[in-house]
């Protein structure tokens, strides 16, 4: 067995630490050592994005990078989106919307629509549909996915965050 | 899917990088993007002994117009070729390839540098640089040496790149006037590879006759293919519909491709003659803008 690093990293912004293999994936990481079951492990071949996180500000397959590359990073997961108890836009959307059913793809939807919103915080249908290219939902369908996203836009536009 | 065990290693410089690729022989490899490493050592496809991991390694990123060439760090990521201003005017065929590739987390971290080192046919780059007539720079223990595109890809997932070289830069010519470029690419659902795709660059004259073309095949070999005979077909043509369905045929006639999950050889000939057609039609509109 290869020697454990020591992984430090700031994750929904606060300070954590844990030793692991440097073969451990973030996914399993985040999940195990740190606690956080938010992300999800779907398909564990880079396919479906259940796993999406944002790392360092970008959107990345947890299960297709190792926990040491993120040493010194900062992580965001679906945890993240919660302030003070109350939903963020993007969350409540999904829930006004039927923006999801069995609710397994919707940590990483919900990682890469933030991602998008911060990016562009007023995207078309088009640009929410390249936004989510690389998550799969395999029971909602994805014409109340683009509402959520769509109410999210429009309330953050309106001061909601 | 763990992968099996390896040593990590985070060199902060590349002379570092190449000093351990040196000391542990073979089986140590480089983690780049790793998007197309990490699920090949899932799959135990790939088993390195050591990851040398240059994520670290400063200078390595960047997107630069310089000495007649857009340069490409080794590192940069696929993402920052689709949001760079100068590829967005003046590299369409790079544009185009760069918003192909995988889906947005994939691209995040996949880098142009392992797309090319990777040297899989079946990936999008390798074509769309074929046609670009790219040079690459790999560094090793004696320093920095120039490979010509045409003389990188030897054989499926092997490259000229020697054990102890990183591949640190791309140098792509820049494009005179009159100058275009597409990628068609048909995939079965975004984010899978290629059935088939066919890179295009183009220049005019001043009358709209070719000047120079260059043609890449992408996943119809055991390496990316370029289509020199249809490139030599074109030149001094006007691109009317008889001189590109004569390149069109060529290019098919270039292609190697296999029958497999994505399609019999033949059907994929057939889509290397229609997505040729396609793609000489979109560069040549857009070198005529
Ligand atoms: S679990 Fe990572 S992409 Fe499906
Ligand atoms: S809600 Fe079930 S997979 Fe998306």
């Amino acid at each position: 067995m290869a020697k454990k690093e020591l992984i430090k990293l700031k994750i929904n912004g606060k300070e954590r630490e844990a030793a692991a293999e440097p073969r451990l994936l973030l996914v399993h990481f985040i999940r195990e050592a740190l606690g956080l079951t938010g992300t999800h492990v779907g398909c564990d071949t880079s396919n479906c994005g259940a796993c999406t996180v944002i790392m360092n500000g970008k959107t990345v397959k947890s299960c297709t990078v190792f926990a040491v590359q993120a040493d010194g990073a900062e992580v965001m997961t679906v945890e993240g989106l919660l302030q003070n108890g109350a939903l963020h836009p993007l969350q409540e959307g999904f829930k006004e919307e039927h923006g999801l059913q069995c609710g397994f793809c919707t940590p990483g939807m919900l990682m890469s629509t933030y991602a998008l919103l911060q990016k562009n915080p007023q995207p078309s249908e088009e640009q929410i549909r390249w936004g989510i290219s690389g998550n799969l939902c395999r029971c909602t369908g994805y014409q109340n996915i683009v509402k959520a996203v769509q109410f999210a836009s429009k309330k953050m536009a309106q001061g909601g965050k | 899917m763990i992968p099996p065990a390896f040593e990590y290693l985070r060199p902060k410089t590349v002379p570092e990088a190449v000093a351990l690729l040196q000391q542990h022989g073979d089986d140590a490899k480089i983690l780049s993007g790793g998007q197309s490493l990490i699920p090949m050592m899932k799959l135990r496809l790939a088993r390195p002994s050591h990851l040398i991991d240059i994520n670290r390694i400063s200078g390595l990123a960047y997107i630069k117009e310089d000495g007649g060439f857009l340069k490409i760090g080794g590192l940069t990521r696929e993402a920052e070729l689709e949001g760079s201003d100068v590829v967005r005017a003046k590299y369409p065929l790079l544009l185009d390839t760069a918003t192909v590739i995988a889906d947005p987390q994939v691209r995040n971290l996949a880098t142009v540098g392992g797309n090319l080192a990777h040297g899989d046919p079946a990936n999008d780059h390798p074509a769309t640089m074929l046609a670009l007539g790219v040079q690459i720079v790999a560094t090793g223990a004696k320093g920095a040496r120039v490979i010509a595109i045409d003389d990188f890809f030897v054989s499926l997932f092997t490259t000229s790149l020697q054990h102890d070289e990183i591949l640190t830069e791309i140098r792509i010519p820049s494009p005179p006037p009159r100058s275009g470029g597409a990628y068609v690419k048909l995939e079965r659902k975004v984010g899978d590879f290629a059935t088939a795709a066919v890179a295009v660059q183009l220049t005019l004259d001043d009358k709209g006759a070719v000047q120079k073309a260059g043609i890449g095949l992408t996943n119809v070999g055991a390496t990316p293919i370029r289509a020199k005979s249809a490139e030599d077909a074109l030149r001094g043509k006007k691109l009317d519909a008889a001189t590109i369905g004569q390149a069109a045929q060529l290019a098919a006639d270039a292609a190697q491709p296999g029958s497999d999950l994505r399609g019999p050889a033949e059907y994929k000939k057939g889509l290397i003659k229609e997505l040729t057609k396609r793609a000489l039609t979109r560069a040549a509109e857009r070198a005529g803008k």
